[in-house]
């Protein structure tokens, strides 16, 4: 492993770590979705009803 | 607004981001990636790579959530309609096929693929792939494990194994698509992502401690492995095969072009940010592909195999399947690694394989009004068929090969050049630009507009024409051959069979009157 290897390496895993961290900060530390907002599971129709079949 | 409510969403905005991550992270992050940098100058690989994520990848893919939510929020998931309320033109719905003919056409092979994964973690488990050293016991078992000496030779008696495998694979998928965006998917892939990570880092961890595991050839260290990897060779830098080479995966890395991202980003709310999102998603691809395959793959199969085995065996399959199970077998508790590699390389194939059905099902259910489980059904009817061909057809992978050059590759680059057209040209990028930032928490710099639309179309007709110039030649000379004829006509006829299906789904638009009074 070379110098310019070694610099090459740190640089390109380091940048993509600190891209990596930066968003996942933003996405985790914002605030949290307003409840009437969220769609739960429950509410979700797969277009399955009763009068399948 | 007009037009059919929106029934499915993402229920948190992880979830989302970890499903269009885990659309992109698949076999290409841990397997072609380091065979394209270690073939491409090494560490000077990295200078194009990166100049195209910012050029192509980001951007492209900013486009198509912006797209995606935009005609979400207008009642439509499926790419025929999304491109109808982008470009308000009767032919627009047509260029749509294309977003569906490539998941659908992608997954009949890569489901193949995945099963091959899910076959090699098992025989891990049980210890049937610790085949002793030699690599042309690997060589035996994968080509008996996917039948590539001859056409049909799966369907003979006692060579069907893989057939459990792929059976699994497929009821998994389609069980996972029937519960839907939230409870499927997006609940699937906020496991999957976290514990694929994890079984990286063990190997990658188990990897970096090697030191240099036989004393009698020294110069087989972690330390000169990696070197293999990352030393520059800035000479390559001048060479348009590098420069393509780098587009090229970053392009099918990110899954831009695939159908996937507009479908997925259909199903977000006028509110929820797509530009925080779409450089998570894409910052977390980045992760698994240069901080994890990136040091694993190339350093591994260097310490334990050496430059000369390495040379001329950077194929996917060759790394994936050949090379990589003779280094498990050399290293120290290589079972166990070996089963959490492939595991891992599971889990990736199946988040990235769940996103080309859900288009396609998108479509079948607000095209054609089925139901889900109909829509299932149909779907999983139409990828066994196209499954069952590429798994017959399995004499030296030529159908696998045949539809992953002009679908797989072609037929992508295509799509994106169509999609960045609609968003810069016909969309409109200040249009785009004021869309994108409805609920963003973060800014897109002007230029990156500029960007698409000057210098990324005219990226993707380099790659096109490079592709084009490269490899096409011999895929066409390749076409003399039946099995690969049949495959390009079995592609075609899934497309003529789409393109009827979305002129019907565009009558029944019409006559429901869903392109009318769209919000502008």
């Amino acid at each position: 492993m070379t110098t310019l290897g070694w610099i090459v390496m740190i640089l390109s895993v380091g940048s993509v770590l600190a891209l990596n961290a930066f968003c996942l900060y933003r996405v985790l530390t914002l605030p949290p979705v307003e409840v009437d907002n969220l769609t739960s599971p429950l509410e979700i129709d797969t277009g399955d009803t009763k009068d399948a079949d | 607004m007009s037009g059919k409510p929106q029934v499915e969403q993402f229920a948190t905005r992880i979830g989302v981001i970890l499903a269009v991550a885990g659309s992109a992270v698949g076999l290409g992050n841990f397997l072609r990636f380091p065979g394209q940098a270690a073939q491409n100058g090494g560490g000077a690989f990295m200078i194009p790579y990166f100049v195209a994520l910012l050029l192509l990848g980001i951007p492209l893919g900013w486009a198509e959530w912006t797209m995606g939510r935009y005609a979400g929020t207008r009642g439509f998931n499926s790419a025929p309609g999304i491109f109808s309320v982008i470009w308000p033109h009767r032919f627009a719905k047509y260029f749509g096929s294309i977003a569906l003919l490539i998941p659908l056409v992608i997954y009949m092979y890569y489901v193949v693929i995945e099963a091959w994964c899910l076959g090699y973690a098992w025989y891990y488990l049980t210890g049937d792939l610790m085949l002793g050293a030699g690599t042309e016991k690997y060589d035996t078992f994968f080509n008996s494990f996917v039948g590539t000496h001859k056409d049909g030779f799966l369907y003979e008696g006692g060579h069907g194994q893989v057939f459990y495998f792929i059976l699994m694979t497929f009821i998994l998928n389609f069980i996972l698509i029937y519960q839907g965006i939230s409870k499927g998917i997006e609940t699937f892939c906020s496991y999957a992502m976290p514990v694929m990570a994890v079984c990286a880092l063990c190997v990658l961890v188990r990897v970096l401690t090697l030191g240099t595991p036989d004393p009698a050839r020294p110069d087989q260290n972690v330390l000169n492995g990696l070197g293999f990897m990352w030393n520059p060779d800035f000479s390559q830098i001048f060479n348009p095969k590098t420069w393509l080479a780098a587009a090229g995966q970053i392009f099918f890395s990110l899954s831009v072009g695939f159908g996937v991202i507009i479908n997925y980003a259909s199903y977000l709310k006028k509110k929820d940010d797509v530009v925080l999102s779409g450089l998570t998603a894409n910052s977390m691809n980045e992760f698994f592909e240069v901080c994890l395959g990136g040091l694993i793959t190339i350093p591994a199969a260097f310490v334990f195999l050496g430059a000369t085995a390495l040379v001329g065996n950077f194929g996917t399959f060759d790394l994936g399947f050949k090379t990589l199970p003779n280094v498990f077998d050399a290293m120290p508790a290589g079972r166990l690694f070996g089963f959490l590699w492939f595991f891992m390389l599971f889990l990736a194939a199946i988040t990235s394989s769940l996103s080309m059905l859900q288009p396609v099902i998108a479509f079948f259910e607000e095209g054609l009004g089925l139901k889900r489980h109909a829509s299932v059904a149909f779907l999983m009817l139409i990828t066994a068929i196209g499954s069952g061909f590429v798994v017959y057809f399995s004499k030296g992978m030529l159908a696998l090969d045949t539809l992953d050059f002009w679908i797989g590759t072609m037929a992508i680059v295509v799509l994106a050049l169509v999609q960045s057209v609609l968003y810069a040209w016909i969309f409109g990028i200040q249009r785009g630009h004021r869309e994108a930032h409805h609920g963003a928490h973060l800014r897109i710099p002007w230029f990156i507009q500029l960007t698409l639309k000057y210098i990324t179309p005219l990226f993707l007709i380099g790659i096109f024409v490079g592709v084009c110039w490269t490899q096409g030649p011999a895929y066409l000379t390749a076409l003399s051959q039946p099995v690969a004829l049949m495959a390009v006509a079995f592609a075609s006829l899934v497309w003529i069979f789409l393109l009827i299906l979305i002129h019907i789904a565009g009558r029944r638009w019409e006559a429901e009157g869903r392109f009318k009074n769209l919000e502008p």
